[in-house]
């Protein structure tokens, strides 16, 4: 088998890390021995071992292109191959195919409209029936299926003229030029067409006992308890390592951290250890915990429908008045990184050099008073007959974020802006009330990347209004005709240098307007056994275990 | 009894369609709905959940829908959970065995425990025993259960090291033995408050019985203390005891919510309020219909039993 995507798969612990760096500064290792990798603790030669993992929410939906939570995830990336992956710098990595393709191999025509994507030979389901690129075109064919509940269209509705070229090769072209394909097709699982010969696709066995090339195979399923998956020894790719890897549902992010401190589990994952237990967890003998960035942005998000949000300037009064850095302290443990973008710090898409927040609220004031909103007689700033008053929504029981509401209330207070506070349960909050701008202001934690493709056309665009019958996700009612044409040049270039020039400047674009004040980027608190290798996090996908083909242990 | 049975059923029939049509009604009235979970999914847009929802039929008009899930319904097929797709009998039978060992198990306990307790506790009125048992009891009822599991699990699973700390088995293993060492610590937390109410009622009931005429009777015409306890007193005091239980029958479709949660143990009471969490209707609805007709059980036993143990009440 060829190794020829080495980077991904190579990867040392940090301990291992650290204790080579020391080891080397110190003269003690020769140079040359870093190159064979052989002070690294090795993995084993057959697959070894179990690892339990503890998920706070449970993985029910295993056909990956039916509608699912992020926690279902997890379970796809064990039993599933995409054609290719996103690793943790945001590359792809080839796992299916054989190469990824790009304009510069000849995989995608130079005006991106022409497609050839080369597979791996050899590759044999879990069933035995081997792996062909009809598999491939019968997984994106089933993702526009009308009569299947699709999970996702986008961009695979503009795929056409798909042809099995030989079990080994697929061309199709494109509608138009797309340029975050690739990022889409990196979180496409590739099903197996022979599990749904002649029956319902939304009913088919497969959905509940899944077939896939992946790491590893499906066991069996305890419903609200846990799934096992066994090492699948004819494994393409690096791995798997471990025998059996377990997935574990514990409901109670307390239970979650107690099972993780008695050893129950050995690797906490989805929703992680809450922020407050970790002065504790960093301690816990036998335990490896580190704060992990993750891609979700935290803003206070605004309905510019509305009339009070209408001047800029009250917009840039309430960033001027909003005390962010005592949140993150105060409420997250200082965890989160603050943030000016929607676009997550690791991305390489990513402006480092927007303008800076400041919390000065004598500022906030003047610039308020400048623009002629004068307090009334109740203290309340007023202009032309519209109050400076609104609501304020999020998630009811999501305690933290409740306190932060408050905190905010309390800062706006100050500067004569009126604030209520109107929580509402999950399933209210996100339906009609989010999706067609219903609400004044929200909280929100939103993850604004399809995988690493730094497009959002999706959120920002003029035309992906809901409430104005556009087809997205644009609550905020956010129009900008400039942010409309760079989000159209970087969707359709697939040269690296132009896309970024058009992203940064629509950071800058979006950091001026405002339509939402950004506050964090979110911090999750993660932990395993000492011992448990390979554990590396990764921004661009949304569950931990997109790597366990290559965990093992070290004893 | 046959006229009886008939009516209780006919009755019963009735009781369950209202039942059934005023749950479905308020599950599909309340906001949210079983797509809002996907809303803040990276990339979701408006027209994809309004496809999905069209697919799963969510857009037709309510009574549509339940008419729908009911002509299905007395054909015998409860549905599929919007969760994992599976029939809703099958998701519901594989969480219904987790709660009945957990819940048979404490439940034999306390009534084992608190039947004694309490007619130690009548029997010997206003002993120190009888003082402790109150306050014990007194102090079980008012311990949240959230709390007296968490306190359990870090003193004999973080501290001493003696019992896992939740979960059903040991993945991979599941013998007997495996099974009841899991058991001990969930089954004796969730039992504590129950010995408590059981003690309570028992206490009472004995107390009742004992103060009869039929009891001094019995003393008078020489039987000994204990015989009178166990023919008289104790048979004529369980009769409330076992409408009790009768009544107890649905809660454990119910399960013990905390509990499971606490412990890891996937019974029913999860699985009620995940399909909750998620608007999984047609479990939910499924878990609506069969409590309410185990309520209808629990009661018909409860009075039939009570019939059988009492000859003064005759059924018809």
């Amino acid at each position: 088998m060829a190794d020829d995507h080495t980077p991904s798969w190579f990867r040392p612990s940090r301990r291992r890390v650290l204790t080579l760096m020391g080891a080397s500064a110190a003269g003690l290792v020769a140079p040359g021995l870093l190159g064979r990798g052989a002070a690294f603790a090795a993995p084993p030669s057959e697959p070894t071992g179990q690892v339990i993992i503890g998920f706070s929410q449970e993985p029910t939906v295993f056909n990956p292109h039916m509608p699912h939570i992020e926690v279902d995830e997890g379970i796809h990336f064990s039993i599933f191959d995409p054609l290719f992956i996103v690793d943790e710098k945001g590359e792809f990595q080839p796992a299916l195919a054989t190469e990824v393709p790009s304009v510069e191999n000849g995989g995608i025509s130079k005006d991106g409209l022409h497609w050839k994507i080369k597979l791996r030979d050899g590759v044999k389901w879990h069933d035995g029936e081997p792996f062909t690129a009809e598999d491939v075109k019968f997984t994106i064919e089933l993702l526009v299926n009308p009569d299947f509940k699709s999970w996702r269209r986008d961009g695979h509705e503009l795929v056409e003229n798909m042809t099995v070229v030989s079990p080994t090769e697929l061309t199709f072209d494109l509608k138009s030029p797309y340029a975050p394909y690739p990022s889409i097709l990196a979180a496409t699982f590739i099903v197996p067409k022979h599990a749904f010969k002649d029956i319902d696709p939304n009913n088919a066995p497969f959905n509940n006992a899944p077939i896939g090339t992946g790491p590893f195979k499906w066991a069996e399923r305890m419903a609200g308890d846990h799934i096992t998956l066994d090492a699948n020894k004819d494994y393409f790719g690096k791995g798997p390592y471990l025998e059996r890897v377990i997935y574990k549902y514990i409901p109670d992010l307390t239970v979650l951290y107690t099972q993780f401190k008695t050893g129950d589990i050995d690797v906490v994952g989805l929703q992680w250890i809450t922020p407050d237990k970790y002065a504790e967890a960093k301690d816990l003998p036998g335990k490896s915990v580190a704060v992990v960035p993750a891609a979700t942005v935290e803003s206070l998000s605004f309905n510019m429908g509305r009339p009070q949000f209408q001047d800029p300037k009250v917009r840039q009064a309430l960033y001027y008045a909003l005390d962010k850095q005592t949140i993150i302290d105060a409420l997250y443990y200082g965890l989160p990184t603050p943030t000016e973008t929607f676009m997550p710090q690791q991305s390489a898409y990513y402006n480092a050099d927007l303008p800076k927040h400041e919390y000065d609220p004598e500022k906030a004031k003047s610039l308020l008073d400048e623009a002629g909103w004068k307090p009334g007689g109740d203290g309340i700033r007023e202009k032309d007959g519209v109050k400076l008053a609104f609501t304020n929504s999020t998630t009811a029981g999501n305690h933290i974020r409740e306190q932060a509401q408050q905190f905010i209330q309390q800062s706006f207070k100050d500067i004569g802006v009126d604030m209520s506070i109107s929580n509402l349960p999950p399933a209210v909050m996100w339906g009609e009330y989010w999706m067609m701008s219903k609400f004044d202001s929200v909280v929100v934690g939103i993850n604004f990347l399809t995988g690493s493709d730094p497009d959002v056309s999706n959120y920002l665009a003029p035309t992906s209004i809901p409430a104005k019958g556009g087809a997205g996700q644009n609550t905020w009612q956010y129009e900008n005709e400039e942010v409309g044409k760079l989000l159209k040049q970087g969707g359709s270039t697939f040269v690296t240098e132009e896309r970024k020039a058009a992203y940064v400047k629509l950071q800058e674009v979006v950091r001026k307007d405002l339509p939402f004040l950004p506050m964090f980027q979110y911090a999750t608190v993660r932990g395993h056994k000492d011992g448990v290798e390979g554990v590396v996090p990764n921004v661009n996908v949304r569950i931990d275990s997109w790597d366990v083909g290559t965990w093992y242990w070290d004893k | 009894m046959l006229r009886f049975l008939f009516g209780r059923l006919w009755q019963s029939l009735v009781l369950l369609v209202i039942v059934s049509v005023i749950g479905f009604a308020v599950l599909n009235l309340a906001p949210g709905g079983p797509l809002s979970q996907f809303a803040l999914t990276p990339g979701m847009t408006q027209a994809q959940l309004a496809r999905i929802a069209h697919q799963m039929g969510l857009d037709r008009p309510l009574p549509v829908q339940y008419w729908e899930w009911f002509t299905r319904l007395l054909q015998g097929d409860w549905g599929r959970s919007y969760r994992d797709n599976q029939p809703v009998l099958a998701v519901i039978g594989s969480h219904l065995w987790a709660t009945l060992l957990l819940m048979g198990t404490s439940t034999l306990i306390s009534v084992l425990i608190g039947t004694w307790v309490g007619v130690l506790g009548a029997i010997r009125r206003y002993s120190i025993f009888d003082y402790a048992a109150t306050v014990g009891a007194m102090v079980a009822l008012s311990i949240p259960t959230f709390w007296f599991g968490l306190i359990a699990i870090y003193l004999f699973s973080l501290r001493l090291g003696w019992l896992p700390a939740g979960n059903m088995y040991t993945i991979g293993d599941g013998s007997v033995l495996d099974y009841a060492v899991h058991l001990i610590m969930p089954s004796l937390v969730l039992a504590l408050v129950n010995v408590a109410v059981w003690s309570r009622y028992m206490r009472t009931a004995v107390l009742d019985v004992m103060n009869q005429d039929f009891v001094r009777t019995a003393r008078a015409k020489g039987l000994t203390r204990f015989a009178v306890l166990m023919r008289h007193i104790l048979r004529n005091a369980l009769v409330p005891m076992i409408t009790l239980l009768g009544l107890q029958l649905p809660t454990i479709l119910g399960g013990a919510l905390v509990t499971e949660t606490v412990f890891t143990w996937p019974g029913m009471g999860r699985l009620f309020l995940d399909s909750l969490g998620y608007s999984d209707y047609p479990v939910v609805m499924g878990l609506l219909m069969l409590s309410a007709i185990l309520v209808l059980i629990g009661n018909l036993m409860a009075d039939i039993a009570v019939a059988v143990i009492d000859p003064r009440i005759r059924l018809g």
